[in-house]
C-alpha cells in the first residue's frame, strides 16, 4: 500500500430525483508510472491506481481504467443521476492489491 | 567563445525574443467564493520605482492553472493541508502534545504567515515559519525536528499558509529585523553563478517577459508553499530559491540557510500588500 | 547577440532528433489500442467533444475533459506517450452524461485522442494538439 494514500470527494447533500450533479474525486497516489528511474539508476516499479469505480447503492455510475499517464494525485470528475437518497460508494484499486473505498451519502427530495 | 557565454547569449535571446508576449493577464481571484485575494498592489515605497505595482505569480500563469487554484477541491495541495491538520491534533514527543494542545484550532494561527520571516525576541535571530514550528516541536512537545523541506514539514507550513489566506503580507522590516532585510537586499541585488545572475535580472528587470517557453513572474512569495504541476506536490520556497540559484549555475545557500531566510523576508517585503495564496497553485 | 553558430547548430540538431525519433513505433502502438478499443470497426467523427488545453504549462498535469452523449465508454489516448494508453470511462446508468474530466501526463507536445464507444456499437472519435511547455526554470 502506498503511503498516505487519502481519497477526497465532493458531492451535493441534496438533489432532486433524477437531476445532473457534479461529483468530483481525488485521492492521494503517487501513480508511479514504471517509466522512472531512481538515483542509481534502477528503474522504479510502477504502481499506479488502475481502476476507479463510483456506485449508488449497487448500480454503476462510472467504472474507469487509469494507466500510468494519468497524473499524480489522480483527478476524476463527472455527473451522476439517483432515483432516490441513498450512498454512493467509491473504490480506487491500487496495483498492489489495495482497495480504499469512501461513502457520501445524498439526499433526494 | 566560451560556453558560459553561449549561454548567456541563449538566455539573453530568450528575454529578448519573448518581450511583451508574456504580459500577466487581468483575471480575479476569489478562492471557493469567498476568499477575495489582492492580486496586484502598488509597490512599497522601499522598491524605489523598481517596480510600478507588485503582482502575484497566480496571473502568469496559464487558465488551467489559474483555475485549479480558485477552488480548495481542484487545488491538490490541500490533500497535503488535509493531511497536516490531521498531524496538528496528534500527540508527538515526550510531552505528549499535539499543537493543538496549546494552539487549539489551525485557524487560531491566523496572521501568522502574513507576518514571517520575523525576529524572534527571544534569541534575536530572524526566523521562518519552518523555525518557529520546530521550536514547538523540540521545546514544547519533546519531539524531534523535521527536516526543513520534508513532506511533514512541507505540509504543516501548506496548512499555517491556508488559515491565513487573503491577509495581506506584511513584515516587519525595521527595528531588530532591519540588518536582515539589508542582508536579504544585498543577496536580491547580488549576480551568482557562471551566469552571472542576480535574482533582479529576471524578476525586476524581465518580469513579463518569456525564459525560454516559460512566463518570468516577479518572484513573489505570496504564494508559497506552492503546489507545482511540474512535481506534482508541495515545494518549499527556499527550494525554490535553491533551484533559481542553482539554475544560474552556482552553488546555492543551504534549505534554511540564515542567508535564505534574510531573502526571504527581502523578498516577501517586495511583495507587501498581496494576499497570502499559500498553498498556491504554480506550473 | 552572442550565441555561437556552433551552439545554433548543436541546438538544431538535438532538437530534430527528439521530434523525429519516435514517430513510427508510437503509431503501432496508438493502432493497436485503437484496434483492442474497436475490435477493428471503423471510427467516425462527430458527436464527441474533447477539451485540452492548447498550451499546457506542465506536461505532469494537463486537465482534459470528453463528452460523447450516448456513449457507453470512452477511452482517452496520448499518442506521444511512451505508452499511449490514458484511461477509459465506462458510464454505468446512473451517469447523468456521457462526460468524464481527469488530469494526465503528456511527454511531450502531442496529440491527444478520445474515441467512444456509442450505444449502438459504433464508434467516433476527436483529437486536440496539445503543445507542451518546457519551462524555463526547473527548480
Amino acid at each position: 500500500m502506498a503511503d498516505n494514500v487519502k481519497p477526497r470527494v465532493r458531492v451535493p447533500k441534496s438533489a432532486k430525483a433524477g437531476e445532473a450533479i457534479v461529483i468530483k474525486t481525488l485521492i492521494s497516489h503517487p501513480m508511479e508510472s514504471g517509466q522512472r528511474k531512481d538515483k542509481q539508476g534502477n528503474p522504479i516499479p510502477r504502481q499506479i491506481i488502475n481502476r476507479f469505480t463510483c456506485e449508488f447503492e449497487g448500480e454503476m455510475v462510472l467504472d474507469a481504467t487509469l494507466e500510468p499517464a494519468v497524473s499524480t494525485n489522480p483527478y476524476v470528475e463527472f455527473e451522476a443521476k439517483v432515483p432516490a437518497s441513498g450512498t454512493f460508494k467509491f473504490t480506487w484499486y491500487d496495483d498492489d492489491g489495495s482497495v480504499y473505498e469512501t461513502t457520501e451519502a445524498i439526499t433526494v427530495s | 567563445m566560451s560556453q558560459k557565454y553561449a549561454l548567456i547569449g541563449a538566455l539573453t535571446l530568450a528575454l529578448a525574443a519573448g518581450a511583451s508576449q508574456a504580459d500577466p493577464v487581468e483575471d480575479t481571484l476569489v478562492v471557493n467564493g469567498e476568499i477575495e485575494m489582492t492580486t496586484v498592489a502598488p509597490a512599497p515605497e522601499h522598491l524605489g520605482g523598481a517596480l510600478d505595482v507588485v503582482r502575484s505569480g497566480w496571473l502568469y500563469r496559464g487558465d488551467e492553472t489559474r483555475d485549479m487554484q480558485r477552488d480548495d477541491f481542484e487545488n491538490p495541495a490541500m490533500l497535503y493541508v488535509e493531511a497536516a491538520a490531521t498531524a496538528w491534533s496528534t500527540p508527538e514527543g515526550t510531552a505528549g502534545k499535539s499543537c493543538a494542545d496549546c494552539h487549539g484550532d489551525p485557524e487560531s494561527m491566523r496572521g501568522l504567515r502574513a507576518s514571517v520571516p520575523k525576529v524572534n525576541p527571544n534569541n534575536g535571530e530572524l526566523w521562518a515559519m519552518e523555525q518557529f514550528v520546530n521550536g514547538c516541536r523540540t521545546e514544547r512537545m519533546g519531539a524531534e525536528a523535521w527536516k526543513w523541506d520534508s513532506q511533514d514539514m512541507r505540509n504543516m507550513t501548506a496548512l499555517l499558509s491556508s488559515v491565513s489566506r487573503g491577509l495581506p503580507v506584511n513584515v516587519a522590516i525595521d527595528g531588530p529585523a532591519a540588518p536582515f532585510w539589508e542582508q536579504g537586499k544585498e543577496i536580491y541585488y547580488t549576480r551568482y553563478g557562471q551566469l552571472e545572475l542576480a535574482c533582479a535580472n529576471c524578476h525586476e528587470d524581465n518580469n513579463g517577459r518569456y525564459i525560454r517557453a516559460d512566463h518570468l513572474s516577479q518572484g513573489q512569495t505570496n504564494g508559497f508553499p506552492v503546489y507545482r504541476l511540474k512535481q506534482t506536490n508541495l515545494v518549499s520556497l527556499h527550494n525554490r530559491f535553491r533551484g533559481c540559484i542553482r539554475d544560474t549555475r552556482a552553488e546555492p545557500f543551504e534549505i534554511g540557510s540564515p542567508e535564505f531566510v534574510a531573502l526571504e523576508l527581502y523578498v516577501a517585503s517586495r511583495g507587501q500588500g498581496l494576499s497570502i495564496e499559500g498553498p498556491s497553485v504554480r506550473q | 547577440m552572442n550565441l555561437t553558430r556552433r551552439g545554433a547548430l548543436a541546438l538544431g540538431a538535438g532538437f530534430a532528433a527528439t521530434v523525429l525519433l519516435p514517430a513510427t513505433a508510437l503509431h503501432a502502438a496508438v493502432d493497436e489500442a485503437l484496434a483492442k478499443f474497436t475490435g477493428g470497426a471503423a471510427v467516425g467523427e462527430g458527436g464527441i467533444t474533447l477539451s485540452t488545453p492548447e498550451i499546457a504549462e506542465n506536461g505532469n498535469t494537463v486537465p482534459v475533459s470528453v463528452s460523447a452523449p450516448g456513449a457507453v465508454a470512452i477511452m482517452l489516448l496520448a499518442e506521444g506517450n511512451p505508452s499511449p494508453g490514458v484511461c477509459t470511462f465506462n458510464f454505468g446508468p446512473l451517469a447523468a452524461s456521457q462526460s468524464a474530466t481527469t488530469r494526465i501526463r503528456l511527454a511531450g507536445t502531442q496529440r491527444v485522442i478520445a474515441v467512444a464507444k456509442m450505444a449502438d456499437g459504433s464508434f467516433v472519435q476527436a483529437a486536440n494538439e496539445v503543445k507542451v511547455t518546457i519551462g524555463g526554470c526547473g527548480g
